[in-house]
């Protein structure tokens, strides 16, 4: 098969991109200045992520359309504002993630924003059960670009009017050039931003736009150093069809209603998760010193016996030392419990630690 | 001092009498982005030509160093494991690698000078 390009592969190549293939796309991992400065760039001033790979999934319909969709996700859809964004799981019966996504709840319907590697997978899915009811498309003429960072409002702001009033997980639609966009306030960094949504014609001087007004792109290695700092999953990682949301230690994103009452894919296993426990769960961990412990590390207790499994590790820039998650068995989630991770052949300690490594701290500078 | 040789696997290696200094060359660093953990071979250790002998791993992933030349370990470069940034910035002269005392000079018979080294790593484009 063909490796697909988004809107934005000639601007990328402009910058010096280093490319990978990524979900059947080609995607840039840095971009001349590297990885380092690409997430310091993010966290002190605003980056700007090509996410147009993602699934951009768009369902008409009303009423009936949440209360199906409820049957779907274990989020509160029914009762939620327009312009609202939830972020949920499509499960199977046995509470597996087949994938995490981004729901919005728009006038004529919900935007669900999907994984790369799922989205055409979750659409067969989806239209399967909903019984072909709905008028449902996966977009291929739009692009998604993340603006993010303690910059990222005051950017945006001069060329999209209104959108600095947006809260935390809304949306709504915007004007742009004569025509309707529809961004939304999230993000995968840790940090304020907003998702565009825009046709991919507009895309490239709309990223230009963002460039001189001071914003940077940055590539797909970044955002791994960054969601891993924020303590973020990577889906195929920390989150697959072998783990579910109260493995992942995920059960903030379950609707509080929605667990009681049930009605949706997987709950009689999240039920009986939430009541009897379960064996592996998800923690974040810090090696100590500078080592870093990749996926597929194996983790050690005290007296030698494996006890779980890294899912996802690397070098976080702004913690300035390594980060990682992992599958833990239960007994040995407490902050603070030494384990060791073999690396190499040889054993390495490191601790459980709180999620998120890196924390926001929003302080509003007094000499602006 | 002798010409610096090149090794396919990306390695430098300056001679000094029968004392060898090893490091990665600038076309490594710029294939493997930004070092941020280095791990080196003990100093008293032996190592054989082509075998492993360190680690460097990016924010990305974990790649293996290998010797150019067989020998013993006389000294390591602390200062790159407390600060591999500094590999990045200057990876032909202050972050080397390790110094070895060599075991066999004609094993440096069979590695690049800078100009075949040069055409190397362009060909090769890795």
């Amino acid at each position: 098969m063909d490796i697909k390009k988004t809107a934005l592969n000639s601007l990328h190549k402009k910058y010096g991109a280093k490319f990978v293939p990524f979900a059947g796309y080609e995607m840039p991992i840095q971009y001349s200045e590297g990885i380092i400065e690409e997430h310091k760039t993010t966290r002190e001033k605003a980056g700007i992520f090509d996410v147009s790979h993602m699934g951009q999934l768009f369902i008409k319909g009303t009423n009936l359309l949440a209360e199906d969709l409820e049957k779907i996700f274990p989020a509160e859809l029914k009762n939620i504002q327009i312009n609202q964004s939830k972020y949920s799981f499509l499960m199977n019966e046995e509470a597996g993630i087949q994938d995490d996504l981004i729901i919005t709840k728009v006038k004529d319907g919900f935007n669900i924003v999907l994984n790369a590697a799922c989205k055409n997978s979750d659409f067969e899915l989806l239209n399967e059960l909903l019984e072909n009811k709905y008028e449902m498309n996966l977009s291929d003429d739009l692009s998604l670009i993340a603006i993010q960072g303690p910059e990222a409002s005051r950017i945006l702001e001069k060329t999209i009017i209104g959108v600095s009033d947006l809260k935390f997980m809304n949306g709504n639609w915007f004007n742009y050039l004569n025509e309707n966009i529809y961004i939304t306030r999230s993000g995968y960094t840790g940090e304020d931003g907003f998702e565009i949504s825009i046709k991919n014609k507009e895309a490239e001087a709309f990223v230009i736009k963002m460039i001189n007004e001071g914003a940077k792109l940055i590539g797909l290695g970044a955002r791994d150093t960054l969601r891993l700092e924020a303590g973020l999953c990577l889906y195929g990682h920390d989150v697959d069809i072998n783990k579910s949301p109260i493995e992942a230690n995920l059960k903030w994103a379950l609707s509080k209603n929605r667990i009681i009452s049930g009605g949706f894919i997987g709950f009689e296993k999240i039920k009986s998760q939430i009541e009897k426990g379960v064996d592996k769960v998800r923690v974040g961990i810090k090696p100590e010193g500078r080592i870093i412990a990749r996926e597929k590390t194996i983790i050690f207790s005290k007296d030698n016996k494996n006890i779980g499994e890294i899912t996802s590790g690397t070098f976080g820039p702004s913690v300035q030392g390594p980060v990682a998650m992992g599958y833990i068995k239960n007994s040995f989630s407490k902050i603070d419990t030494k384990v060791f991770l073999e690396i190499r052949g040889k054993k390495y300690p490191a601790s459980i630690s709180n999620l998120p490594f890196y924390k926001k701290s929003y302080v509003k500078g007094a000499n602006k | 001092m002798s010409e610096v040789k090149f090794s396919k696997e990306h390695e430098w290696i300056k001679l000094d009498g029968d004392i060898a200094t090893i490091g990665i060359t600038q076309h490594a660093t710029e294939m493997l982005g930004d070092i941020v953990f280095v791990e080196l071979p003990d100093k008293g250790s032996s190592v054989v030509k082509d075998g492993k002998a360190g680690v460097v791993e990016s924010t990305k992933a974990a790649s293996d160093v290998y010797t150019p030349v067989s020998g013993e370990i006389i000294k390591n470069n602390q200062s790159i494991v407390d600060d591999p940034a500094k590999i990045n910035a200057d990876p032909e002269n202050e972050a080397w690698f390790f110094k070895l005392k060599i075991k066999n000079k004609s094993e440096l018979d069979s590695l690049m000078n800078k100009d075949e080294y040069e055409k190397f790593s362009k060909e090769s484009g890795s």
